[in-house]
C-alpha cells in the first residue's frame, strides 16, 4: 500500500518484514531514523523473534553482526560515513568469511572538514571490501534493494550494502509502497546458512591462511562477485514479477539508445539527471542517462552496452580520488575503452545539492566540448570562496 | 597410546586420586572435551594453550558440551588455525584482534534469537585483545550485560607480533619495544591497567581472576562462571616462555610464584563485590620471581637495579593489603577493596 513515508521509516519497516533476527547497530547521522525505528520495533515485539544490540560503535555493531551471522542468524546494520570507515576493518572480514549481512549505508561525507550531508564518499572508500554495493536512486527503490538484498546475501552467502543517499533519501518524506509482511515472507525464503557454530557439528571458522591458499580464497571472492552480477538482475526480475514494478538490477539506462551524450550517475541524483535529460530532449539535443544501480561488482558489459552509441560520456562523481580523478570514471572508461572520451565531473559533495541546473550545465558543455577528459571537473564549484579563502594563500590555487 | 599423567608436583593442590570422582579435574577425566586438541604449534610450555584447554574443557564440562567459541588474533589463534589444520574440537570462529567481545555477543544474541537457548558463549583472547585493541567492545559487552563468558589469557605483552609492551606488561619488563635503555629500563612504571579491576567497576555478575598454576581454582572459577548469566569475566595468568624469556619447564612455577609473590592477585568478585581471595600461604620475595624470568634479567647482577626491584616489591606489597591476601586461609574476609 503506497503511504507518505519517511524514506528512513520506510526502510525501517522493510527490513523488519525481511525478519532479521540480531539487528546491532550505533547511531549516527543520517542514519539514525532508520535504527531507531526498528529498536521501537524490537521493543515493542512487532520484530520478534529478535536482539537488537545498541553497541558501543561501529565496529562493535559489524563484528557483533560477523557473531550473529556466524551463529546462523539473519543479521542487519545501518551506518554511514565515519561509522562506515571505523567498521572497514570487519567489512573485509565479513566479505571474507561470507558471511551474509545486510547494511544501509546513509551515504555522508567524510571528514575532515566534519560535514553531516550527502556524498558517496563513505562507500567508495570502502569499493574493495568485497561487498555488494547496490546504489537506491529513489526511497521507492531502496526499499525494495532491501527485500532484494537479503535474498542475494543469503543466495550468494556474501553481504550487501544497500546504499541510499543520506537526507536526501533518508529524511525525504513521499508516497512509498512498503511491502507487507506476506509478501515479503514469500519472496525472501528463511536464512539456511552455507556454515554455522553448531555444537552438533563444530567448525573451524576464520582460520589463518598462508601463501599456500590465500589467493584461492580471494579469487573465490571475486568469483563470487561475480556470481552476485547474474544473480542481481535474475533477483530484480523475480521482484518484479512478484511486486510488479522495476527496482534493482545492475544499470538503469534512460533514453540513451541514440543518445550522442550520456551521463553516467548514481543515487538520487538520478531523478534530476532523468528530468534533465527529458527537458534537453524536448528542446532536441540527444542525450541520455545511465544509472548505476550495482557498483560492486561493476557490471562491465551492461554499462559497455547501454554506452555502445554515445559519442561522448559524462559521470557525475559524488567523491572522488584526490590527485588521482573521477572513482566511477575510471570504470566506466576501463568497460568502453578509448573509442569514447569519458568526462569526469564532481558534483554535490558534502550535501551541496546536485541541481537540474548544474546537470544541465554539465551535460550542454560536454555536448559543446567545453569540458574535456584530460582533467577531473568541478562545475559546481565556488571560485569566489577559493579566491577569498586565506588558507590557501601561499599554497596551490585553483 | 599417548602415556597419560596424572600426577602434580610442587603445588598444593591435593592429587585427583585422592578426590570423590565429582571432584576430580575436568582434565583428569579421560571424556574430556580435549576442546584445542594436540598437535597445534604453540611454543614449548606455553601458558596461553594449557590455559585454553583448561578452561575449554572446563566449560565444556559444565555446559554439557554445548558451547560455542570465538577467538581473537593473537598467538592462539594462530598457533591453533594454521589452515588447513584445526585444533579446535568445538565451534570456533575467529575474526579480528580487536572485536572478541563484540562477536561473542553478536553470537549470543543471535543464539537466543534462534531460540538456541542452551548454547553457550565464550570468548578468548589475549591481553592484548582484551585490554588495549578489544578494550572498547569488552566494556559494551559488559555494559550491556551480553551473556558471554570473556576470557582473557593475560601472558602480559604482544608475543605474537614478537614480544612489545601492552597496558598489561609489568614495570620494568623488558620487551621488544621496551628495551634496556635509559634510567628506567624496560617498561615504564606508569598506572597499570587491571582489566579485573574495570571489570568489576561494571559490576557484572562475576569476575574471577587465576592462573594456570592452580588448576582446580582455575577449573573451578569456570564452572562457577557457566552457572551464571550475563557478562562474566576471567583474567587467567599465562606465562609466556618465549615473552618472559624463562625456561618452558618454569611455567607453572612462574605462574604460581606471581601469586605467592602478591604481584598478581587471585580473587573472585560478584556484581563489583569482591567475594572471594586466595590467600598467599607462603609469601615469597618479588626476587624469586623476576629472578626466573630473562625480561628482569637488568634488575639483578652487579650493579642491578635493587631500586626498581624494590619498586615492584611495593607493588606485589600494595596488592596484599589491597586485596587482603594475607588476611585469612580462606581468604574470604577483610579485603579492603569493595568493602
Amino acid at each position: 500500500m503506497r503511504e507518505q513515508l519517511e524514506g528512513s521509516q520506510a526502510v525501517a519497516r522493510t527490513v523488519a518484514r525481511c525478519r532479521p533476527r540480531v539487528v546491532a547497530a550505533y547511531p549516527i547521522s543520517p542514519q539514525t531514523h532508520i535504527v531507531e525505528r526498528l529498536s521501537d520495533l524490537v521493543r515493542s515485539g512487532d520484530l520478534a523473534p529478535c536482539e537488537y544490540l545498541m553497541v558501543e560503535s561501529e565496529f562493535g555493531a559489524m563484528s557483533a553482526c560477523i557473531g550473529a551471522s556466524a551463529v546462523g542468524a539473519r543479521t542487519y546494520t545501518a551506518t554511514a560515513s565515519q561509522g562506515l570507515l571505523f567498521m572497514a576493518e570487519a567489512l573485509f572480514n565479513v566479505s571474507g568469511l561470507g558471511l551474509p549481512v545486510v547494511m544501509t549505508v546513509a551515504n555522508r561525507a567524510i571528514g575532515a572538514p566534519i560535514n553531516i550531508w550527502n556524498d558517496h564518499s563513505d562507500a567508495m572508500s570502502q569499493r574493495d571490501c568485497g561487498w555488494v554495493q547496490l546504489f537506491a536512486a529513489s526511497n521507492q527503490e531502496a526499499v525494495d534493494l532491501h527485500v532484494q538484498a537479503f535474498v542475494l546475501a543469503e543466495r550468494l552467502s556474501s553481504p550487501v550494502m544497500v546504499c541510499m543517499d543520506g537526507f536526501v533519501l533518508t529524511h525525504a518524506v513521499e508516497a512509498i509502497d512498503v511491502p507487507d509482511q506476506a509478501e515479503v515472507d514469500a519472496f525472501v525464503p528463511p536464512f539456511v546458512p552455507r556454515q554455522m557454530l553448531d555444537p552438533t557439528d563444530p567448525v573451524t571458522i576464520g582460520a589463518m591462511v598462508g601463501p599456500e591458499a590465500f589467493t584461492e580464497v580471494k579469487y573465490l571472492m571475486h568469483r563470487r562477485q561475480q556470481q552476485a552480477l547474474a544473480e542481481i538482475p535474475s533477483i530484480a526480475a523475480d521482484f518484479a514479477a512478484r511486486f510488479g514494478r522495476t527496482s534493482g538490477g545492475v544499470v538503469h539506462p534512460y533514453r540513451t539508445d541514440d543518445a550522442d551524450t550520456v551521463v553516467v550517475a548514481l543515487g538520487s541524483a538520478l531523478g534530476s539527471v532523468c528530468r534533465v535529460v527529458d527537458d534537453l530532449r524536448a528542446e532536441g539535443t540527444s542525450v541520455g542517462a545511465l544509472g548505476i544501480t550495482c557498483f560492486r561488482p561493476w557490471p562491465e558489459a551492461e554499462v559497455r552496452a547501454a554506452l555502445a552509441g554515445a559519442r561522448h560520456v559524462v559521470v557525475l562523481e559524488r567523491a572522488f580520488s584526490p590527485g588521482a580523478g573521477g572513482i566511477v570514471g575510471r570504470d566506466v572508461r576501463t568497460s568502453i575503452g578509448s573509442r569514447t572520451p569519458v568526462v569526469d565531473a564532481v558534483v554535490g559533495l558534502g550535501g551541496r545539492p546536485v541541481s537540474r541546473a548544474t546537470v544541465r550545465r554539465v551535460l550542454e558543455d560536454v555536448s559543446a566540448g567545453r569540458l574535456t577528459p584530460d582533467d577531473l571537473h568541478f562545475p559546481d564549484l565556488r571560485r569566489d570562496l577559493i579566491d577569498s579563502e586565506p588558507a590557501t594563500r601561499g599554497g596551490p590555487r585553483a | 597410546m599417548r602415556e597419560t599423567k596424572l600426577y602434580q608436583i610442587g603445588t598444593f593442590a591435593v592429587g585427583n586420586r585422592l578426590l570423590d570422582p565429582e571432584d576430580r579435574s575436568a582434565q583428569a577425566s579421560p571424556d574430556r572435551a580435549n576442546s584445542i586438541t594436540s598437535g597445534h604449534r604453540a611454543c614449548q610450555g606455553c601458558g596461553e594453550a594449557l590455559g585454553a584447554r583448561y578452561v575449554l574443557d572446563a566449560a565444556m564440562r559444565a555446559a554439557d558440551g554445548d558451547v560455542v567459541v570465538t577467538n581473537s588474533t593473537g598467538c592462539l589463534e594462530v598457533f591453533s588455525t594454521p589452515y588447513p589444520e584445526s585444533s579446535w574440537q568445538i565451534p570456533w570462529v575467529h575474526s579480528l584482534f580487536g572485536n572478541g567481545p563484540a562477536v561473542a555477543a553478536g553470537m549470543a544474541a543471535g543464539l537466543r534469537a534462534s531460540g538456541r537457548t542452551s548454547t553457550r558463549v565464550v570468548g578468548q583472547a589475549g591481553d592484548g585483545g582484551t585490554v588495549d585493541i578489544g578494550f572498547g567492545c569488552l566494556s559494551g559487552m559488559f555494559e550491556r550485560n551480553d551473556d558471554v563468558l570473556f576470557v582473557c589469557y593475560d601472558n602480559q605483552g604482544y608475543m605474537n607480533t614478537g614480544v612489545q609492551r601492552s597496558a598489561a606488561t609489568p614495570p620494568a619488563a623488558r620487551t621488544a619495544n621496551t628495551g634496556v635503555i635509559g634510567d628506567e629500563p624496560g617498561n615504564a612504571f606508569g598506572q597499570g591497567k587491571f582489566v579485573p579491576l574495570i571489570a568489576m567497576a561494571h559490576e557484572i555478575p562475576y569476575v574471577a581472576t587465576a592462573t594456570v598454576a592452580d588448576l582446580h581454582d582455575l577449573e573451578d572459577k569456570v564452572t562457577r562462571a557457566m552457572g551464571m548469566h550475563g557478562a562474566r569475566y576471567l583474567h587467567v595468568l599465562v606465562p609466556c616462555p618465549l615473552g618472559w624469556a624463562a625456561a618452558p619447564a618454569e611455567t607453572i612455577r612462574l605462574a604460581r610464584l606471581a601469586v605467592e609473590s602478591g604481584l598478581f592477585p587471585v580473587f573472585e568478585a560478584e556484581h563489583g563485590e569482591v567475594t572471594a581471595v586466595t590467600s598467599i600461604r607462603g609469601k615469597v620475595p618479588v626476587d624469586d620471581y623476576l629472578r626466573l624470568q630473562g625480561r628482569y634479567a637488568h634488575l639483578f647482577g652487579d650493579p642491578g637495579r635493587p631500586d626498581l626491584v624494590a619498586r615492584l616489591q611495593a607493588l606485589a606489597d600494595r596488592n596484599v593489603v589491597r586485596f587482603g591476601l594475607l588476611d585469612s586461609d580462606d581468604g574470604t574476609q577483610n579485603a579492603s577493596l569493595g568493602s
